[in-house]
């Protein structure tokens, strides 16, 4: 372990520890906040019952479904304005400027053209998630280095094989730049989605145990949505060190 | 320019010389570009006239920006001429042609793949079978010093021995005509000595054509058969030295006086066409 991953561990713990002693100590009330180790039993207890199985696995169906979708539709996309400079120049600033559209705002159209239920989520999430793919795609494209096109054109590869044997490869560690934004953005997309125009998922349980004043749920399901983006971010985290170490040069 | 041009004397002079045939031609080459910054359109290259024999080894020097690049990328099909003609094994040249190996002036290795795969690319794509992969994939690795890095991948290697996996890579699929673009460029000055000594190896082992672009006077006196020195924009070729070396030679030839004599003949040429970048005159 290096150094700063000790650090790292320490303040997370450290953290943790304190507002756990703010909890039993009473400074933070339990109307307000559950102790950290009570959002962990207490996960584990609902977990073991089974209590909200239906609305884990209809978030996790919503984001693997929205960021398998925003990825590849992103990806395809990115390659089609790439070979387009002329439409790319025109969609350049539209894409940069993006992300400034709060995209949850158009969340009645979407109930109006899916209804309540998987679609609309994973509409809004895909929404949310394609352009960090896109733009993604359009820079990892732009930085495959000019050489490595002349070898293939030596090698005499079609125009196919250039593709898929040097371009994708050669593109992959940019484009996984991309997939990680697109998991996040999946991530909250479905989360937040759920909270506003759901009957089921982490979201719609989170809410649900709000106003029903249920801290114990609410504070377990928030330490569930917490792991996993954590455990996920950490695998993709992983793959993208693996492909990154290849890169430099 | 549909009209075909008449190979011109100095190719056929050159031609005359040699009993070998003619492996590669260029016919009154030329090549424009447009300026990038001003849109203008310039003549970066020619009128070239250049016979390469079979099995000759020849190298180009001349001040950078003359056209050294884009003529390697006319002979190996990466690129059209403005006018002229371009022939291999005496068909013209239209795309890359089979049977020509590049060694580019960049680091090409790909990245994603370890040592062995990058030599093997081109062997597995063009369908050899395994056996025979393997087989010239060692020796490659060994007659390259690279047989301790065949699982190391591109970006835990030297500059240097990037180079090498790249040559390696090229040679292995037993090109006819082997062009290198400065491929030493990145190296030290030992190195560079010790790898024109595997070149000049290879060269006598395959009987490739071998074309050879250079900044180090040295390394073209001493590796080459005939060099041709190229003046400044648009690139043309000033003079052609005959080294005269025996096949046999190695690095040890610049301990002779005649390595001396062509060195200083190659730098006599050269001098006057830096001066003219240095001057600012174009
Ligand atoms: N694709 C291109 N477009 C415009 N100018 C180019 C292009 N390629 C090369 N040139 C110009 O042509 C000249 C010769 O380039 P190059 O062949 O790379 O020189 P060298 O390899 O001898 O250093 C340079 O002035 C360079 O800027
Ligand atoms: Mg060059």
């Amino acid at each position: 372990m290096t150094k700063e991953s000790v650090i790292r561990l320490c303040v997370v713990v450290g953290f943790i520890a304190l507002v756990e002693g703010l909890c039993r100590t009473g400074v933070i009330g339990a109307t307000v906040m559950t102790a950290p180790s009570q959002m962990a039993s207490q996960l584990l207890r609902v977990l073991a019952a089974g209590t909200y199985n239906h609305d884990i696995a209809f978030s996790f169906i919503n984001i693997v479904c929205a960021a398998v979708l925003a990825v590849v539709a992103g990806f395809g996309l990115g390659v089609v304005i790439h070979s387009l400079p002329r439409l790319r120049q025109a969609l350049e600033p539209l894409l940069s400027s993006y992300y400034a559209v709060p995209t949850f705002i158009f969340y009645p159209v979407f109930i109006v053209l899916f209804g309540v239920g998987h679609g609309s989520i994973i509409a809004i999430a895909v929404l949310l998630a394609i352009v960090a793919m896109i733009t993604a795609t359009l820079s990892g494209l732009d930085r495959i280095p000019a050489v490595l096109r002349k070898t293939a054109r030596v090698m005499r590869l079609s125009r196919a094989r250039t593709a898929l044997a040097i371009e994708l490869p050669a593109a992959l560690p940019h484009l996984f730049g991309g997939v990680k934004l697109a998991v996040a953005y999946a991530f909250i997309g479905v989360i937040a989605s759920e909270f506003i125009l759901s009957g089921a998922g982490m979201g719609y349980a989170i809410a649900y145990a709000y106003n029903q004043f249920d801290n114990a749920n609410m504070y377990a399901l928030m330490l569930l949505v917490l792991l996993s983006v954590t455990l996920v971010n950490g695998l993709l985290n992983h793959i993208d060190r693996r492909l990154q170490r290849r890169q430099q040069r | 320019m549909s009209r075909a041009l008449p190979l011109s004397d100095l190719v056929r002079m050159q031609a005359a010389r040699r009993p070998e045939p003619v492996h590669v031609e260029l016919a009154q080459v030329t090549r424009r570009f447009t300026h990038p910054a001003t849109g203008e359109p310039f003549q970066a290259l020619g009128p070239i006239d250049l016979a390469l024999v079979k099995g000759e080894f020849f190298s180009i020097v001349g001040p950078s920006g003359c056209g050294k690049s884009t003529l390697l990328d006319l002979l190996s099909g990466l690129g059209k001429p403005s006018s002229g003609r371009v022939l291999f094994e005496g068909k013209p040249v239209n795309g890359v042609p089979e049977g020509v190996g590049v060694v580019f002036q960049e680091n090409a290795a790909f990245p994603w793949l370890c040592v062995r795969d990058n030599i093997a690319f081109g062997l597995r794509r063009a369908g050899v079978e395994a056996a025979e992969v393997q087989r010239r994939v060692d020796y490659a690795l060994g007659f390259m010093g690279l047989r301790d890095f065949a699982k190391a991948y591109p970006a835990q290697l030297s500059g240097g021995m990037r180079q090498r996996v790249c040559i390696a890579r090229t040679l292995v699929t037993q090109p006819r005509l082997i062009l290198l673009d400065e491929p030493f460029g990145a190296l030290d000055q030992q190195t560079r000595l010790l790898m024109g000594d595997e070149l000049l190896k290879l060269w006598r082992e395959t009987g490739a054509t071998v074309l050879l672009i250079t900044h180090a006077l040295d390394e073209a006196a001493m590796l080459s058969g005939r060099v041709g020195v190229m003046s400044t924009r648009p690139g043309l070729f000033i003079d052609f030295v005959d080294t005269g070396w025996p096949a046999d030679r190695d690095s040890r030839v610049v301990s002779t006086p005649r390595f001396g004599e062509i060195t200083a003949r190659l730098w006599e040429k050269l001098r006057v066409e830096t001066l003219k970048i240095m001057g600012g005159a174009h």
